[in-house]
């Protein structure tokens, strides 16, 4: 039943990503209901991100919406993870509305999409997080169980 | 017959009904030595006598779980009747004032449109919550859209199908542990979930957990109320002590189930230890350990609620769980302070590395004076856990000796409050040794060695004798020498207690190494 839930939810949102997407984000996948991809671009003239493509993958839990989904970026030759002093080299994303606290269940993928986006183009610092070797060597929580998040309005 | 009844009853029953008549002890520096009434002697009938305050003992009380509901209701309906607004927008009201009558009533009397709005109550439309089947409707967060589909939304107007209205409040509630501030699920809208409407929704034991954690949050909210620790136990202390007084004065309270604890920091009684230094202290002996040398590498306490915080990614901009509090992971400081320098905290970096270096050398300096004072710590809890084992098979041991001799049951008490006074001396000799630890040396600190000793001698004296075979432990001259030493020890720690209290409230203590 649980199950029927985020699949609903998941199927509503595929029919509306087929139609039409914002410019910059395309679905790379979705296969079944558990596991999407999607690739976004930045579009503005941000030297940090100009022509480059990033692979971001979805993850879904039975109690989608509700919880949010599993957000990340994923590498692949073409495919590098941004530089971004909120994104940890091994792809993990540390921003407000992937959290618990921060998430709702009225966002959907798209809107994660364009979050994300908006995220890069207002970035000026070809960073990453401080302590991100030490965090990506020894971290092996899952996302949604990592406690803080960062809440920065400006970025 | 009963010295020690005296004295236990001074530690707990007694002791609030005593202290409540006497409200100015903040300074802890009333009655220096007021030790009249634990005669060395028995038989003393001073059990009505109103027994004088002493200067290490603070005023509380304790409140069971209806007290607390009882206060909360008393709040609720105070406000509902001034401000003239429904009970359950007064409860979230005073939530979000966390429990702050007057500021709630003040700022509302000024601004009541900015207040409501903060609370997340928004304009106010009349009605109880109902829910409703609207033609066309479809829910934002499932699509669902079949006719009939039960629907609900708060005033703010926010409205989902009642299924995921559920599967959501079960997320916050049993799985996020919320319940004072669950928000509209509508992103960036602050309407909070209130009591009545959550009733519409959920079962019964979804409502039970939501009210149970309301009741948390009101103890929680309040600075001078704070939840008993021990296992299983349901009740609050409330104790005027403040977070800033806790370098002059060592709040132990006793719950109603016997428990003795700090107010201040939680932990088990520590006097005549102040609590950071008892932190500090306990920090220092766990760092042989591996978990706690990761504590202390990933772990830093929340300067506001004291919650351990681990640090498992992002950047340095804290926003804690529990209080909502929000520092910064690298200086502690305010967030606030920092304005746009958002990434890199450079107020600290400055000196970090030198001081870093400095404290590691330090340290190696002073470990051999530490073990010293370590050994002695431990040996006392180790030896109070000792003391324990023998009372246990005592006690049996009396039972025989009751049958055998023709003592009767009260006769053979006097072990009891033995091994009660020896656990309670021990626990205080305890941490006069990590007190000992950050003493300066000086007259004061040799005074307070002087009656460590006398304590120490004293409990160990009363260990030995406690250690008797039964047979022996039956002989009446042995027994009044048990009962006066029980009572030589009590009276021992309270002149240690009393003088550390004391010169901690005057501030007249000179550490060796700051904490």
């Amino acid at each position: 039943m649980a199950t029927g839930f985020a699949t609903k939810r998941l199927s509503k949102e595929l029919s509306k990503i087929h139609g039409n997407l914002p410019p910059g984000i395309t679905l790379v996948s979705a296969e079944g209901f558990q596991e999407w991809l999607l690739d976004i671009q930045v579009l503005d003239s941000n030297p940090l991100y100009m022509n480059q493509t990033y692979r971001l993958k979805f993850k879904f839990s039975p109690s989608y919406p509700i919880e949010p989904p599993e957000v990340t970026f994923v590498s692949s030759p073409d495919r590098p993870i941004p530089m971004h002093p909120h994104i940890y080299s091994n792809g993990i994303i540390c921003l407000d509305l992937l959290g618990q606290q921060g998430w709702s269940p009225v966002q959907n993928v798209e809107s994660v999409c364009m979050s994300l986006q908006s995220m890069l183009t207002g970035n000026t610092k070809n960073e990453r997080p401080e302590g991100d070797a030490n965090f990506v060597a020894n971290n092996r929580r899952r996302p949604r169980d990592i406690d803080f998040y960062y809440h920065d309005n400006t970025v | 017959m009963d010295s020690d009844d005296d004295f236990m009853s001074g530690m707990s029953s007694d002791e609030d009904d005593v202290l409540q008549d006497e409200s100015d002890n903040d300074d802890g520096s009333v009655d220096d030595f007021g030790f009249d009434e634990p005669e060395p002697d028995l038989g003393f009938s001073q059990k009505d006598v109103v027994q004088k305050k002493k200067s290490f003992d603070v005023n509380f009380k304790v409140y069971h779980p209806e007290d607390i509901q009882a206060q909360q209701d008393d709040l609720i309906n105070e406000v509902n009747m001034i401000l003239d607004i429904r009970k359950e927008d007064a409860a979230i009201l005073l939530r979000h004032f966390r429990w702050n009558k007057e500021r709630l009533i003040e700022d509302y009397m000024d601004r009541p449109k900015k207040v409501l709005e903060d609370a997340g109550l928004g304009p106010n439309v009349a009605g109880p919550p109902k829910l409703e089947v609207i033609p066309g409707f479809m829910c934002d967060i499932c699509c669902e859209d079949e006719p009939g589909l039960q629907s609900f939304a708060m005033k703010c107007g926010h409205r989902y199908c009642v299924n995921c209205y559920r599967q959501y409040l079960n997320q916050k509630i049993k799985e996020e542990g919320e319940a004072a501030r669950i928000q509209c699920p509508q992103d960036g809208c602050k309407r909070i979930m209130d009591a009545k409407s959550l009733d519409l929704l959920v079962e019964s034991d979804l409502q039970q957990r939501y009210h149970e954690l309301l009741m948390r949050t009101f103890v929680e909210d309040k600075e001078y109320l704070k939840w008993c620790p021990a296992p299983d136990c349901q009740n609050a202390i409330e104790c005027g002590i403040k977070k800033k007084d806790l370098d002059k004065v060592v709040p132990t309270v006793t719950c109603d189930c016997k428990h003795r604890f700090c107010f201040g920091c939680i932990l088990a009684d520590h006097q005549p230890a102040p609590c950071d230094l008892v932190k500090k202290w306990l920090k220092k002996c766990a760092d042989d350990s591996e978990t706690a040398n990761w504590i202390s590498a990933n772990t830093k306490e929340c300067p506001k609620c004291n919650s351990t915080i681990e640090k498992n990614g992002g950047c340095n901009h804290m926003t804690c769980r529990k209080c909502k509090h929000e520092f910064c992971w690298m200086c502690m400081g305010l967030w606030s302070e920092h304005g746009t320098s958002w990434y890199n905290c450079n107020r600290f970096e400055e000196k970090s590395g030198s001081e870093a270096r400095d404290a590691q050398a330090k340290s190696r300096v002073s470990l051999e004076r530490y073990l010293h004072y370590y050994n002695r710590y431990a040996n006392h809890e180790q030896s109070a856990k000792l003391d324990k084992d023998i009372y246990q098979k005592t006690e049996k041991k009396m039972i025989q000796l009751q049958t055998a001799s023709g003592m009767s049951w009260i006769e053979v008490q006097y072990l009891n409050s033995a091994s009660q006074a020896l656990q309670i001396c021990r626990q205080t000799l305890k941490w006069t040794y990590a007190f000992a630890f950050y003493l300066a040396r000086n007259n004061l600190t040799a005074m307070f060695e002087d009656n460590q000793k006398d304590l120490e001698m004293a409990v160990e004296a009363l260990s030995e004798m406690f250690e008797k075979p039964v047979q022996e432990l039956a002989d009446p001259k042995l027994k009044v020498e048990i009962m006066d030493k029980t009572s030589y020890c009590t009276k021992r720690r309270l002149i240690l207690l009393a003088d550390t209290a004391d010169n901690l409230a005057n501030g007249v203590w000179s550490w060796s190494i700051s904490f």
